[in-house]
């Protein structure tokens, strides 16, 4: 999935079909704006959480008038899972709820096997995956990319509806091209931008190529991601961490796999304990012999 | 149609041949004539006509005066089918249209020096209207009229108008000739005239209320109504058509027509995947629509998408399927912010426990140590016995 | 053999078990609410913060506090000071209900609790997994902990034959009560590895399992001196000063070594720059620092020979291991998004029950089960 931000008109389009897709239900109560929303009518999550797996979010600085610009600026931020090459939480979950489809690469999750420790949540780089906090019985919810849907030869609900192709489906190679395109173009210059899938024939549109800062953010972040993003203003602003290339997982487990491996070093110490602590109980009850 | 006529021998006078000085030497006869003529090619009564006249030498009402550079007369045609006011009602009862050269029936010299008189003797008091761009180069050649750029024209007019009011788009911003590469220069009205104040009401064509409604403010308050930065009125021109449109809560669910004729277009879909430029786009369409004959007469209600008309860089210059910069003058307060604030501080009853446990501790803590401050001293001889 | 431990003869039901008993009574009813409505309508975690009080102070500080059995494990039997063998037995009950009850917190806190045993079944593994270790080895550890202090029980109850089945088999519970928390303790510390840019600069490193471990035995150490000296005191019985002061100093060198440690290899990570910053994790960093450093110089300093010095050092070291662990977990991690988190009030009085529990628990079975060092009894005539 490639998501362009200057692409995105912030019409929460892919929001509402997000929903409708996945059966989520609205989020209407966020705390600062309780009592305006009443009536619940209004869908306003603020983050992703137990229920919402795709939101929207504003970033703005000064008096926020120019879309894309850095100052007196303001850009709109698709956040959801990023589906990680190399995904912490998958790496983390000890029941492995978490699993990578090895033909897709969607990071999938399976509620029975879940025991709703939340260390996928804890550890995520992108704090993506989580747990339905208001239900007595909950469980992880996070962007599974539409799965349900691609397995019916459909695209993930977001990119089917989005109406700019800020969010954009196909094979990461094939986005990773188009993203690089997109760079390579000048400035202000028309372009036609493909909406929906990439693989597709959906009408394209023409727009001026905006100032990209000049990086698709998850071709190398924490290993590289599968959702991949172009933007005209810095990725932090819109809530995309800056990181290194290395993914933190193949750290814990390297170092977990060394400390373990073939359980060598635990027996050994385990042998090596028993032998010390048979000579010195035998040398204690010798002592205590002599004192008492 | 049948109203109380007016007696035509109290409108022709004592000496209906009679050259009247102040309508340019022109027989009270030759007057009722040409109104007369201008009431039929409107399909109005002959008794419209009488009133017409009447009212045309009503010398309370402002006069007028209308002059057309580079246009289609779509301006004016949409004008004509205006019902409230009507024309005829603005032309008779408001104001006194004295120079238009597609409605007044005398032509050439004699309807020019007719302008030229009202230009002279109403110097100060009269409205002027243009319709159609100002091609610029080459000294302007490329429209003329009787002999004289529309350039100068536009500046001869304006030197005495009380206000002027740029009518279409191509009088507002250029229009579709001054479309890249431009090849006449053409602009608009203001750039013609920058020292002066022009009212705009783009449109291809513009809706015929938001100019009627503007001329009325100008009549009745002697000044124009509140005006954007672009010079258009605040009243018609203040809000996108996203805003308003019909079509709106298909936007915000997704619901897209994709291609002309398809499911979504049928069903009456948003039309922004399809080109729609309503979203960076301000006017009053969807608020008025037109034609006078009710809901949704109005491009897209009808199904075609908003292609920008009013809007200078959006109508003409943007490819109809291009698809429009969602523009707003802020982005929504709603929506969440990246950096907001998130997760519930801390409680008082939580503070009060924290610091309840923390005292308790302490106290504890404290109580033990002086306890056993007493005890170690009494304990001194037996511990360093046990060591 | 005969038996080097005894029982307390006091009454079990006194003002403060009655105290402790309501607190536990009032975090029973919160557990039973958090069952009925969710985690949220109890806790103030968020998508922020999925972990908050529950995990971080009874999981990691109440088994870090439960090491006190495996710090004099390691102290009498691998490093042969049986000397010190008087302070093991209650070391060890207090090391049980730390890790007994971190368990049954882990189940509360368990989002899917319902689901637990699937961290028993072999299919499901993902021996990737840090928490599957820590899962693991606590979950056997707290029963090794069970068959280590069986023998109090077999005693109490007279069952000679299974005490000393028990207590044949002894080396090897506690080999494996020596070995298996310096699997699991350290593993809390690994645990954060994986948090990558959501940890402090000033905690993140690759070195946390070492740290972990290492300020876990620490703390064991500390409990055992707090916990013997409150038991001396409260219970009037002999002090066991003379042994703590032994302990005192192993535990001085351990947090001097660690602090050096702690710090040198925050510079070697050229992190140093952040230390002077006014940010939470700069706080913990220099108050882990003060409390520790605080804890060695009395513990090596002639004030160790006095009780209450030596107890407040206990107390230092405690309050340095909750900081770090605290700050590891909560305070130097940063979440995605502007988040922020302090427990609610039925959160705390979870926690503050479990612990409360844990005291209680302790309280009665000194006084039920042959736990405290039998050599201690020196005024039993004292009112």
């Amino acid at each position: 999935m490639l998501i362009d931000s200057t692409l995105c008109i912030g019409c929460q389009a892919c929001v509402d079909a997000c929903r409708e897709a996945n059966g989520v239900v609205m989020d209407p109560t966020p705390n600062n704006f309780e009592g305006w929303n009443a009536a619940q009518t209004w869908d306003i999550a603020q983050d992703l959480d137990g229920e919402t797996l795709n939101v929207i979010r504003l970033w703005r600085s000064g008096n926020a008038t120019v879309k894309d610009a850095e100052e007196d600026g303001f850009a709109f931020g698709k956040r959801h899972c990023l589906h990680c090459v190399d995904p912490s939480c998958i790496s983390v979950c000890p029941v492995q709820a978490m699993t990578k489809d090895p033909v897709t690469g969607i990071v999938g999750y399976d509620p029975d096997a879940c025991i709703g420790c939340r260390y996928c949540s804890y550890g995520c780089p992108f704090g993506v995956p989580q747990f339905d906090l208001n239900s007595a019985f909950g469980q992880i919810n996070k962007c599974q990319m539409c799965r349900h849907l691609q397995a019916e030869g459909k695209i993930p609900a977001c990119c089917d509806v989005c109406p700019t192709g800020a969010s954009l489906f196909g094979p990461v190679d094939l986005l990773q091209a188009e993203a690089e395109r997109r760079l390579a173009a000048t400035p202000g210059s028309l372009m036609s931008f493909p909406r929906g899938d990439i693989t597709q024939d959906r009408p394209r549109h023409e727009k001026a190529v905006p100032h990209y800062i000049r990086q698709t953010y998850g071709e190398h972040e924490v290993g590289g991601t599968q959702v991949r993003y172009l933007s005209a203003v810095p990725f932090e602003s819109i809530g995309l961490p800056k990181l290194d290339s290395f993914a933190p997982s193949r750290l814990s487990e390297g170092l977990q796999h060394t400390l373990y491996k073939w359980m060598i070093a635990p027996v050994l110490a385990v042998v090596g304990a028993a032998w010390l602590v048979r000579r010195n109980r035998v040398a204690a009850e010798r002592d205590r012999g002599e004192e008492v | 149609m049948f109203h109380a006529q007016p007696d035509l021998e109290t409108v022709l006078g004592d000496d209906p041949d009679a050259p009247i000085a102040r309508f340019g030497n022109v027989t009270r006869r030759q007057i009722f004539k040409f109104c007369a003529g201008v009431a039929a090619t409107m399909g109005l009564s002959s008794a419209a006509g009488v009133k017409m006249a009447q009212a045309a030498t009503n010398p309370s009402r402002p006069p007028v005066i209308w002059i057309s550079g580079q246009e289609c007369t779509g301006c004016t045609e949409s004008l004509l089918r205006a019902y409230h006011p009507s024309l005829e009602s603005l032309i008779l009862d408001l104001i006194s249209l004295d120079y238009h050269y597609v409605l007044c029936s005398g032509a050439g010299k004699q309807a020019t020096d007719y302008k030229h008189k009202i230009m002279e003797e109403r110097r100060g008091e009269y409205i002027l209207v243009t319709e159609g761009g100002t091609p610029m180069k080459d000294g302007g050649i490329y429209c003329k009229s009787g002999g004289h750029t529309h350039v100068d024209l536009v500046r001869e007019a304006a030197a005495g108008a009380a206000a002027i009011v740029a009518i279409g788009s191509c009088a507002s911003w250029g229009g579709v000739q001054s479309t890249s590469p431009n090849p006449t220069g053409s602009v608009g009205t203001h750039e013609v005239i920058p020292d002066k104040t022009v009212v705009n009401i783009p449109g291809c064509p513009p809706n015929p209320y938001n100019f009627l409604s503007t001329v009325l403010h100008l009549l009745t308050f002697g000044r124009p109504p509140a005006l954007d930065a672009l010079n258009r009125p605040r009243f018609a021109y203040g809000r996108l058509i996203h805003e308003n449109c019909e079509r709106r809560p298909h936007f915000d669910a997704g619901r897209f027509a994709l291609e002309f004729g398809d499911e979504g277009h049928r069903q009456g879909f948003c039309l922004y995947k399809i080109g729609c430029k309503g979203p960076e786009t301000y006017a009053n369409c969807p608020a008025v629509g037109f034609g006078d004959v009710g809901q949704g007469t109005w491009p897209v209600g009808v199904g075609a998408p908003c292609f920008g008309c009013t809007e200078q860089g959006i109508g003409f210059e943007k490819p109809v399927h291009a698809l429009a910069d969602l523009k707003t003058q802020t982005p929504p307060s709603l929506y969440p912010g990246v950096d907001a604030p998130k997760g519930k501080g801390a409680s008082a009853a939580a503070a009060a426990a924290v610091a309840g446990v923390a005292g308790v501790a302490i106290g504890a803590g404290a109580m033990m140590l002086r306890g056993m401050g007493a005890k170690s001293d009494e304990d001194k001889g037996a511990s360093d016995g046990e060591a | 053999m005969a038996s080097r431990f005894e029982r307390l003869h006091a009454p079990l039901i006194t003002p403060l078990t009655l105290v402790l008993a309501v607190i536990a009574a009032a975090a029973a009813w919160f557990i039973y609410l958090r069952f009925q409505l969710g985690l949220g309508a109890i806790a103030n975690i968020n998508a922020g913060y999925p972990w908050g009080l529950w995990v971080v102070v009874d999981v990691v500080i109440g088994s870090a506090l439960g090491c006190g059995g495996f710090a004099m494990a390691l102290l009498i039997y691998i490093f042969n000071r049986g000397a010190l063998s008087p302070l093991m037995r209650p070391a060890l009950l207090g090391g049980l209900f730390g890790y007994s009850l971190a368990g049954a917190a882990v189940l509360f806190d368990l989002g899917r609790w319902w689901q637990f045993y699937n961290i028993l079944t072999p299919w499901h593994w993902n021996l990737n997994s840090v928490m599957l270790e820590i899962a693991l080895c606590v979950f056997v550890y707290v029963v090794v902990l069970w068959l280590e202090f069986s023998p109090a029980l077999f005693e109490r109850f007279g069952w000679k034959g299974l005490r000393q089945f028990a207590e044949n088999w002894m080396w090897l519970l506690i080999a494996l009560g020596v070995v298996l928390p310096f699997m699991h303790q350290s593993s809390l510390g690994s645990a954060l590895v994986v948090l990558g840019h959501k940890l402090d600069p000033l905690y993140n490193t690759a070195f946390l399992p070492l740290l972990f471990v290492t300020s876990a035995i620490a703390m064991g150490f500390g409990v055992v001196v707090v916990e013997a000296t409150v038991v001396s005191h409260s219970f009037r019985r002999a002090s066991e000063h003379a042994l703590l002061v032994q302990v005192a100093a192993v535990m001085a060198w351990l947090l001097i070594g660690w602090t050096l440690f702690r710090w040198g290899e925050v510079a070697y990570r050229g992190a140093l720059g952040g230390v002077l910053a006014w940010s939470g994790a700069t706080v913990s960093l220099w108050l882990e620092t003060l409390l520790a450093l605080f804890a060695a110089l009395v513990c090596l300093s002639g004030a160790r020979n006095d009780a209450r010095w030596l107890f407040m050092a206990g107390v230092a070291v405690l309050l340095f291991g909750s900081v770090y662990r605290v700050a590891s977990y909560l305070v130097a991690y940063h979440p995605v998004g502007n988040y922020s988190y302090f427990p609610s009030f039925p959160e705390l009085v979870i926690t503050i029950g479990v612990i409360a529990f844990e005291v209680l628990a302790y309280l009665v079975f000194v006084k039920v089960f042959p736990v405290l060092g039998a050599h201690g009894a020196a005024h039993p005539a004292r009112k």
